[in-house]
């Protein structure tokens, strides 16, 4: 009689990349409709763009390479990506540019690199930036969000919009389009107004911009189901965030009419969506549990550097591909203490 | 302008004094690159690579003399470790079909040696035991395989037998190769 | 101190269902004895042991047929009586499914014991030194599956002293009960041998160390313990968490001690053994028994009637699955061993050896094909769970790209093979065998690179002694040329019949020097 062999264990347990993706992408779920209340259809449409465009380009290249295509489409990692990009897209951003930035993601920074767990970058923040120096003026064209406008483009205007790079009729970019509360607020102290005075603006809400901190705070929720659930650990986040307000509140006690608010940073911009979401990919992270703390505090003090002196809207995408590069420096240096290496604590 | 030639100059001055003392201080004895060559080559002193040895071999490559795709018995593997420690670039073995021979010792078909001890003074490591009109034979543990005492037999009464695998000597297959199915294997 | 106790864990592990209800329903039974014996001569870490009967002699049962070899070895004995029918090669339960030497013995049927040494019922006034050599002529090994030699393990002497003696009733892997049941029947055996072992190495105390799904065995134990009015012995209650029975692991759990990485148990005082291997030093020393059976179990889907049975060492397992009702049609592999750190055996023509703690006979579903590899994510899982607390996501990059040296550096060799990290990995990678190809692919390195040295260092010494002879042949050469010059100059003799003296004489040496000492090959 032949038996089926094969190393031990011969146990596997329930766990699969799918499983993990797909509980990422619950949790993205609450941020994400969030975003769909205070921005509307622009963003619907952007993420459908961006889910389509990264399955049928990973397709293509799987394809190319000669790798099991449906096996690995089936570990929702490309819509995971596409996602991300798309809820870091400005909601009208021309149609064009979502399919370039998702399809550079997916081909360029994850497939030419590998594959899935072989990417040294984030996929999803690679097509950001790349979006972002290639076409500066739609990438900052915002959506003020609903709350403040009163109104949101309705779903033909925004598919309009999206399609064809015009405003609707009668109308110009100016009217429709918002500057972000980052963007707002690097505008005006540079012109040297106050932060008490800035802080009057209607823009401003309890923590952060209006409407977006509240975006914050559910993606908050789904970054808390994600640590309960253990899909991610919590020290990237409560290190990167951590740093971060700690080097706002430094500079803000310092001289609180230059330096914004510490809560500022939390919720007007892509902090909490990079640190629950972004900065936990696992693939392109530190992974020693000493490592990930210092990954993410430097994240959170790069992301406070780049938004105050720097030049561009948000930081959280240089930030984390810088760290990005650094990662694997961090984990040798941080590997653990392991069992039985240090003396033995026996009195 | 002054300051900064005296400055650069200086610090050469320094640096050239340093660099020039730790030559001789440091200095290492001998030859250590032959040495190191000679600590991948694989000893089984079979002269297949033309030389007398694994030694005179180590040292024709130290020189620059040899190429480092001679030796059958290393491999691809230990060409690839030498062209990493030389710096060279991999090139394909000279010799591929014996460096695909299966690991060997050589064995003494007891009842026809006649005892006329031409395979001892061929064995470079001294792995064949015996004396003059007495049966000779192979101390296994030693042998190379270097296949130098096949040729001097006058009864060719030496013959190559292939090392198996025991369990423990085994190795794990690389992960990717495996796993049967109940049935195929 | 127990409660100060409970606070010790380890880290990672993992909660497995521990089906160990299947074949706990009945008690041990004995197998009879087959017809065919199969003894490997490796069955144990060490040397081979080295065979002391021919083909053709007759054996009793208990008789000594292979001797230990060496230090680290282990002596075997003739499990009944019958004739010895061959010596040789025979498939061996190992996962290379390679044949290895055994001593092949076919029963007569008597079942008829050879003399057996006087028990040593007064042991604690033995020297130590005695009782380890009856643990050592008996065979005895770690039965838990590690099969080290305890003769080797009981000597202490020499290093920092023993004040715990751990016995190991953990038994963390799931299906296995053997341990299980050992402990409700012989609970008084167990606590004998644990006797012994204590008073071997001068433990101050011994904990037992045993998972809470086992209630019944715990309290088989804690009542043999009550009237043996033993001191100092406690049975310790963990709780159920794969890998607890690794012994580092339980030396932690028990103690809060950490063995050191590359270090024994005696360097922080404990000295760990199993609970049936206790049972086997009772028996050698109390019965003057040596081990030729063991209790193992047999179970899972695959096997009409699970249960565990005392069968004789070197008994077939297909012998064995017969006996317990067959196969049933779900059966998909036979796991030696546990389902996470088994070996899956191609057939089931393979011996019992001392080290058999279970056959599991696998169904589909209890044993699931491995699903495709994924490549590795990095999510970590496989941190958090190794209890050695390795990164196992790196040794594996590594061994992956047969980067052997980093591998090691991320200390591959301080895996305990517990196959947790694969357990967890949602990439399906199987990780431990990558850590096993990268070990045994090391191992091959460094026996390589011994003989690669022994070779240099043998041909060195024989260029030497070549040159060395050349060197004498040629001083005596030149002393005897001296010499006949000396002469020709005294007596002005024909020079032409000097010289074809001198030339003869040269041939003669030439021809003396030929054949360089060929009595002594290696003498150097
Ligand atoms: S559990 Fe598997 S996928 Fe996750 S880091 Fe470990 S090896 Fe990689
Ligand atoms: S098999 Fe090795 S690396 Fe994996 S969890 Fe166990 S000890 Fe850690």
């Amino acid at each position: 009689m032949q038996f089926a062999t094969g190393s031990s264990p011969h146990l596997a347990g329930p766990q699969s990349v799918t499983r993990v993706m797909a509980l990422v992408l619950l949790a993205l779920v609450p941020g994400t409709l969030a975003m769909l209340w205070y921005f509307g259809w622009g963003l619907l449409i952007n993420l459908a763009i961006a889910v389509i465009t990264a399955v049928v380009a990973e397709a293509a290249i799987l394809l190319l390479r000669g790798r099991p295509v449906a096996a690995t489409l089936i570990d929702l990692s490309a819509v995971v990506t596409a996602w991300l990009l798309a809820l870091a897209l400005p909601p009208l951003l021309p149609w064009w540019q979502t399919v370039l930035g998702t399809t550079f993601a997916i081909v360029i920074a994850k497939q030419l690199f590998g594959g899935i767990g072989f990417n040294p970058f984030n996929p999803a923040m690679a097509g950001y930036v790349l979006l972002l120096v290639s076409f500066p003026v739609t990438m900052t064209r915002w959506l003020p969000p609903e709350v403040l406008s009163g109104n949101l483009p309705s779903l033909a205007d925004s598919l309009h919009m999206i399609f064809s790079g015009t405003p609707p009729a009668g109308q110009t970019w100016d009217v429709i389009s918002g500057a972000t509360p980052l963007d707002q607020m690097r505008t005006e102290l540079s012109q040297n107004r106050m932060i008490s005075e800035i802080h009057k603006s209607p823009l401003w809400g309890d923590f952060g911009g209006r409407g977006w901190e509240w975006v914050g705070n559910w993606f908050l929720l789904g970054g808390l189901f994600m640590i309960w659930r253990r899909v991610i650990s919590w020290r990237i986040p409560a290190s990167m965030l951590g740093a971060l307000l700690l080097v706002a509140g430094l500079f803000w006690a310092i001289d609180p009419e230059t330096h914004p608010f510490p809560a500022f940073h939390l919720f007007s911009g892509g902090a909490i969506l990079g640190a629950f979401f972004i900065a936990t990919d696992p693939v392109s992270a530190s992974t020693t549990p000493r490592g990930q703390l210092i990954y993410g505090a430097l994240i959170g003090v790069l992301v406070f550097i780049i938004r105050t002196w720097g030049g561009y809207p948000d930081a959280v995408a240089f930030s984390v591909l810088l760290l990005n590069m650094a990662a694997p420096t961090i984990d040798y240096y941080t590997q653990p203490r392991i069992f039985g290496q240090r003396k033995s604590n026996d009195a | 302008m002054i300051t900064a030639i005296l400055t650069i100059a200086g610090l050469a001055t320094l640096f050239g004094l340093i660099l020039g003392y730790s030559a001789i201080r440091f200095r290492v004895e001998g030859d250590p690159i032959a040495d190191q060559i000679d600590a991948l080559l694989p000893q089984t002193q079979c002269g297949q690579c033309g030389f007398a040895g694994c030694r005179p071999y180590a040292e024709a490559m130290a020189t620059g003399e040899a190429e480092i795709n001679r030796c059958p018995p290393g491999g691809e593997a230990t060409m690839i470790a030498l062209a990493e420690l030389l710096g060279r670039d991999p090139v394909a073995l000279e010799d591929e079909a014996a460096a695909e021979k299966p690991k060997s010792v050589a064995y003494i078909v007891e009842d026809e040696c006649i005892g006329c001890t031409l395979c001892i003074q061929a064995c470079p490591v001294d792995a064949i035991m015996g004396a003059a009109k007495q049966m000779h034979t192979v101390i296994t543990d030693e042998c190379t395989g270097c296949e130098l005492c096949l040729p001097p037999c006058p009864v060719e009464c030496i013959h190559m037998q292939p090392l198996g695998a025991t369990p423990q000597t085994w190795k794990w297959p690389y992960p990717a190769d495996t796993v049967t199915e109940a049935g195929h294997g | 101190m127990a409660d100060a106790r409970k606070d010790w864990s380890f880290h990672g592990g993992v909660h497995l269902d521990d089906h160990k209800a299947e074949s706990t329903g009945q008690p041990v039974r004995r197998l009879p004895i087959p017809d065919r014996l199969t003894l490997p001569l490796h069955q144990h870490i060490g040397l081979s042991a080295e065979p002391v009967v021919r083909v053709g002699d007759l054996v009793k049962k208990g008789q000594l047929v292979a001797q230990a070899s060496d230090y680290v070895s282990a002596s075997i004995h003739a499990p009944t009586s019958g004739r010895v029918v061959g010596i040789g090669p025979q498939a061996v339960p190992h996962p290379s499914g390679l044949y290895d030497a055994c001593i092949v013995i076919e029963s007569d049927g008597k079942d008829a014991w050879t003399d057996l040494p006087e028990p040593m019922t007064d042991y604690a006034t033995l020297p130590t030194a005695d009782l380890r050599e009856r643990i050592r002529w008996a065979g005895i090994v770690g039965l838990g599956g590690a099969a080290f030699p305890t003769a080797v393990k009981v000597n202490t002497s020499g290093q920092r002293p023993i004040d715990t003696l751990v016995i190991n009733a953990a038994e963390c892997e799931p299906y296995i009960t053997c341990d299980d049941m050992l402990m409700r029947e012989q609970a008084a055996d167990v606590v004998e041998g644990i006797g012994i072992l204590r008073h071997l190495v001068g433990a101050r105390q011994c904990l037992i160390g045993i998972e809470d799904n086992k209630p019944e065995a715990a309290e088989a134990l804690r009542q043999a313990l009550s009237t043996k009015a033993d001191t100092g012995t406690e049975v310790v209650v963990i709780p159920t968490l794969y890998p607890s029975g690794g012994e580092k692991q339980l030396i932690r759990l028990l103690t809060g001690r950490e063995v050191p990485s590359h270090g024994l148990p005696a360097a922080v005082g404990v000295l760990c053994q199993n609970v049936a291997t206790a049972v086997a030093v009772a028996d050698a020393v109390l019965r003057g028994r040596p081990l030729i059976e063991r209790v193992i179990t047999v179970t899972g889907r695959g096997v009409r009637q699970p249960g565990n049975f005392r069968v004789a060492i070197g008994s077939a397992a297909d012998f064995v699955i017969a006996q317990s009702g067959g196969y049933s049609d779900a059966v998909r592999q036979l796991i030696l061993g546990g389902p996470m750190m088994g070996f899956a055996m191609q057939h089931d023509q393979v011996p019992v050896t001392k080290a058999t703690n279970c056959l599991l006979a696998a169904a589909q579903d209890e044993v699931p094909a491995h699903p495709a590899e994924r490549p590795c994510i990095r999510c970590g899982e496989c941190v958090k769970v190794c209890p050695a607390q390795l990164l196992p996501q790196q040794i594996f990059w590594h061994a992956r790209a047969h980067d052997f040296d980093k591998a090691q550096d991320y200390h591959l060799f301080d895996c305990i093979e517990c196959g947790c990290c694969a357990y967890v990995c949602p990439a399906h990678i199987p990780l431990v065998h990558y850590y096993r190809f990268a070990k045994t692919e090391i191992w091959a390195q460094e026996r390589e690179r011994e003989k690669s040295d022994l070779a240099r260092r043998r041909h060195e010494a024989r260029v030497a002694r070549i040159e060395r002879l050349e060197q004498e042949r040629k001083a005596r050469l030149r002393q005897k040329k001296e010499a006949l010059e000396q002469k020709s100059g005294e007596s002005a003799a024909d020079p032409k019949k000097a010289a074809i003296e001198a030339a003869m004489r040269r041939v003669a040496a030439k021809k003396a020097a030929q054949p360089p000492e060929p009595e002594t090959p290696g003498g150097e």
